[in-house]
């Protein structure tokens, strides 16, 4: 019965470490825009080939 | 007699719109217009065509293609970039705009390429719910001004208002709530994992050491719920005791309180368990509580003010020639130019130029004013001829339209004098608990102080009017999110209490109860054939005039013919060339009839071709749908009476529509209509006001519920208590009778909650009661009440809703 032990303490650093994820979510802004990235997984990402004069993209940080 | 051109189908393929003049054809595509010709143009060069798979025909017409090269020029001015940025530093710029335009994934996708529009834009992100994009760019090689003009340029110009220079600190409330919310809900659910063993108390799960493990942790885990998650009630009630008052968090607090002395005591003196779980769960109810209300009406903006209305900049004329300066930077004395279609930021003289001032904001009379050269012009109109000189006499924020802003009304905050139901019972409830925990504390500890102990701690816990807490917040937030369904938007929730009291009901005119669309023209005189209608099209689009306007909505889509020599007469009519022959439209007096009495209401336009009158037109402001229900179902509610700023030409038809029970007052100014207000609440009336306009911000403000009536809730509304959708003011009745609904329903609630408490109570004091049935009997009785309230307003929502083919979603 003294695995209960270990249990317990591997538990509650579980909740403990999904807590503290919820908290670095929530705090870079994970949740303040809940809609659009369901239009974002939309777009496509291959270059449109009607490209009259193709530009390259500079670095995004 | 000619035959018409038959009618032109072809839609453009930027916007959509049918192309009513003759299409511009481009890469065998059609446009409407240049604009929509250009942004094309520019999306195909940079390879961003895929804006056009995403939605179909996703553009929006750009109709500012004619205004001034130099609009954007004050975005040049280091004052107004610092107000406007969020960030800065060497390289890089990161600003928010508000850009009204988003409106479909192809919006989303473009503005978030722009990267392919302009290199030195390196990131851009949408927030398409709130219509913000995001940007990030340098500074150094492109500048504020080049990156609005550019995002015009494709459709999507920001909207950039006065008060974004005063910026206001964002509301930090919600996230900090959502922390609390998580650490109450962590802690609670660990709580009751541990706490396990002792709900089954008949089985001897596990061994002793545990159970001791088990309250330790108890003990820990109840530490950041009690030290941080309640804090905002240990400072709610805090202040109410110091300002001598006992609100609804006094109680919550001191159950909580004495749910942790006594746990603590019970864990240290008598070796037991403790309610550690029952705190969690208690704090995390509420909480769960208190974010349901807040997110209901979360994304309403109700704080702006005048200064959302003006323009950012004006041109002013300087020695170095014109220059567009910041609107609080205007002085006395400047001279300021103001083109078609511009607001007069300032009461100023009129040195130049035809002024035609369309005050229908301000005074809500829908005609424009001639004024004259050397006249005084109010602040808030809006030019509808060409272009202005004007003098300052007035700083913009002294001016008329802000004396009506510093009415008294508007300094008094009307929810610091609200006391809601709740808060009034729960005072005298707190009185009553307090008495009888100490009345069986007294009566116990003579015979027996263990169960003394109990029966005062019980008395506590099982009397804690956490259901009376959560009752008044979860049936206004479902009432709220009802109207929000049915686009009717409240300020608050205290707006629902206000609505159920209301028995007096004070509608504003033009824009309220008449819809421009719907206004009503008859033609009477000789008969007008399809060419003559093509010459009438071609003439009154050319005028803003408020009279033309209708006229060509009444014309519909018929052609416009060609003609020549287009000139509007400010005051008088609309001339043209057509064949030869000279076609006039306006007032009798210009056309050589002399003055004619109109039978008394509606306006006249009277037509001529070749010098002989054909006959005129009538036109009358038509009622939006569900007016005249509206009005009989609010005379069975109470009085009803109509204040308009027009004049008094419409009486005897409204009066004939709306039935002799309702007071019509015309001729009122903003201040006219504010004293009525005060005036009928001086008289005991609980007053609701329908109104548009600024003309009607003062009556709104000083009014017990203030309803902005807007077709489009996005624009600017005055500091009203509620938004209205104008397609949604017949159900207004409706919207009345459930917030009188939801009140019954949080009596009801009430009822229900103090039944709990006289049993739970009755049972406590007898001792009957082991604090461990309290604890659990606590949540289940708020959880029951959330439950019956949430039930309740939907079912009666939905019960109202089907007598006018109302589908819940």
């Amino acid at each position: 019965m003294e695995v209960i032990f270990i249990l317990i303490g591997v538990s509650l650093v579980l909740a403990s470490s999904f807590l503290f994820l919820f908290f670095r979510a929530m705090k870079k802004g994970q949740f303040d825009d809940t809609y659009t990235p369901s239009v974002r997984i939309l777009f496509d990402t291959h270059k449109n080939q009607k490209t009259v004069k193709p530009k390259p993209s500079p670095k995004t940080k | 007699m000619k035959e018409v051109k038959e009618r032109n189908n072809t839609l453009c393929f930027h916007c959509g719109e049918q192309c009513l003049d003759e299409s511009l054809r481009y890469d065998e595509k059609d446009f409407c217009c240049p604009g929509c010709k250009l942004v094309y143009e520019v999306l195909n060069e940079n390879g961003l065509s895929s804006y056009y798979e995403y939605g179909e025909k996703p553009g929006i017409k750009n109709t500012n293609n004619n205004k001034s090269v130099n609009r954007f020029d004050y975005l040049e001015e280091p004052e107004v970039i610092q107000k406007l940025i969020d960030f800065q530093n060497e390289k890089e710029t990161h600003i928010s705009f508000d850009i009204p335009a988003i409106h479909c994934a192809s919006c989303v996708w473009l503005l978030e390429n722009l990267h392919r529009l302009n290199e030195h834009i390196f990131e851009s992100r949408v927030d398409y719910v709130k219509k913000e994009v995001h940007i990030k760019f340098l500074h150094k090689s492109l500048n504020l001004k080049e990156l609005v003009r550019l995002l015009s340029k494709i459709g999507y110009e920001p909207s950039i208002q006065l008060d974004a220079l005063e910026k206001k600190p964002k509301d930090r409330i919600d996230r900090r709530l959502i922390y609390k919310l998580a650490v109450a809900g962590f802690c609670f659910g660990n709580m009751m994992f541990f706490s396990l063993p002792e709900y089954f108390s008949e089985v001897s799960l596990l061994e002793e050491n545990f159970r001791g493990l088990f309250v330790q942790l108890n003990i820990a885990l109840s530490l950041p719920v009690i030290f941080y998650s309640a804090t905002d009630y240990y400072r709610s009630a805090w202040y109410s005791l110091r300002s001598g008052r006992v609100n609804m968090d006094v109680p919550i607090v001191m159950g909580i309180i004495s749910l942790f002395v006594y746990s603590l005591y019970e864990v240290i003196a008598l070796g037991g368990s403790g309610y550690f779980d029952s705190i969690g769960g208690l704090l995390f109810f509420l909480l769960i509580g208190k974010y349901f209300q807040q997110k209901t009406y979360d994304r309403l903006a109700f704080d702006r003010d005048y200064k959302s209305y003006f323009p950012l900049a004006v041109t002013r004329l300087g020695n170095k020639g014109e220059e567009v300066v910041s609107l609080p930077k205007i002085k006395v004395g400047d001279t300021l130019k103001i083109r078609h279609g511009e607001l007069i930021p300032a009461d100023s003289l009129l040195l130049e130029g035809e002024a035609q001032i369309d005050y229908s904001f301000v005074t809500g009379e829908e005609v424009p004013v001639s004024v004259k050269k050397g006249s005084l012009i109010y602040a808030g109109g809006r030019q509808q001829a060409g272009a202005l000189l004007l003098n300052v006499q007035k700083a913009p924020s002294q001016g008329y339209l802000t004396d009506l802003w510093n009415q008294d009304s508007f300094q008094i905050e009307k929810s610091k004098e609200l006391e809601s139901l709740a808060n009034a019972i729960s005072g005298k409830f707190t009185l009553v608990v307090l008495m009888v925990a100490f009345g069986s504390l007294a009566f116990w500890i003579q015979r027996d102080v263990s169960l003394a102990m109990k029966t005062f701690t019980s008395v506590l816990i099982v009397a804690c009017p956490c259901a009376l807490a959560m009752s008044t917040p979860f049936t206004l937030g479902n009432t709220l999110r009802v109207f929000g369904n049915r686009k009717f938007y409240l300020k608050n929730s205290h707006v629902v209490e206000q609505l159920a009291k209301s028995d007096t009901y004070i509608f504003d005119k033009t824009g309220t109860l008449t819809d421009p669309a719907a206004a009503k023209v008859d033609y009477i005189g000789f008969c007008l054939d399809d060419e003559h209608k093509s010459v009438l099209k071609a003439m009154v689009q050319h005028s803003v005039h408020a009279l033309s306007n209708r006229l060509n909505v009444w014309l519909g889509g018929i052609k416009p013919a060609y003609v020549e020599g287009i000139e509007e007469f400010s005051g008088k009519g609309i001339e043209a060339i057509y064949n030869g022959e000279i076609v006039r439209l306006g007032s009798a007096k210009w056309l050589g009839i002399g003055d004619v009495r109109t039978k008394g209401f509606g306006n006249r336009i009277y037509l001529s071709i070749g010098g002989e009158v054909k006959g005129y037109f009538h036109i009358q402001s038509g009622l939006r749908n569900g007016v005249v229900k509206t009005m009989d179902q609010l005379k069975d509610m109470g009085q009803v009476h109509l204040l308009s700023g027009d004049q008094d030409q419409d009486r005897e038809n409204l009066q004939k529509a709306f039935g002799p029970a309702v007071k019509m007052n015309f001729n009122q100014s903003p201040k006219e209509k504010l004293q009525y207000i005060k005036f009928l609440n001086d008289g005991g009336n609980k007053t609701v006001m329908v109104g548009d306009g600024l003309n009607d911000a003062g009556a709104l403000q000083e009014s017990r519920v203030g309803i902005a009536v807007t077709s489009q809730s996005t624009h600017f509304s005055p500091a009203s208590d509620a938004i209205m959708d104008a397609d949604v003011i017949g159900h207004l009745p409706q919207f009345i009778a459930l917030a009188k609904e939801s009140r019954n329903v949080i009596k009801a609630s009430f009822v229900l909650s103090f039944l709990y408490n006289i049993v739970g109570i009755s049972l406590a004091v007898q001792g009957l009661l082991s604090p461990v049935i309290c604890a659990v009997l606590m949540p289940l009785s708020s959880i029951s009440v959330v439950v019956f309230t949430t039930v309740m307003i939907n079912y009666l929502a939905m019960r109202k809703g089907s007598k006018n083919n109302y589908l819940w979603k």
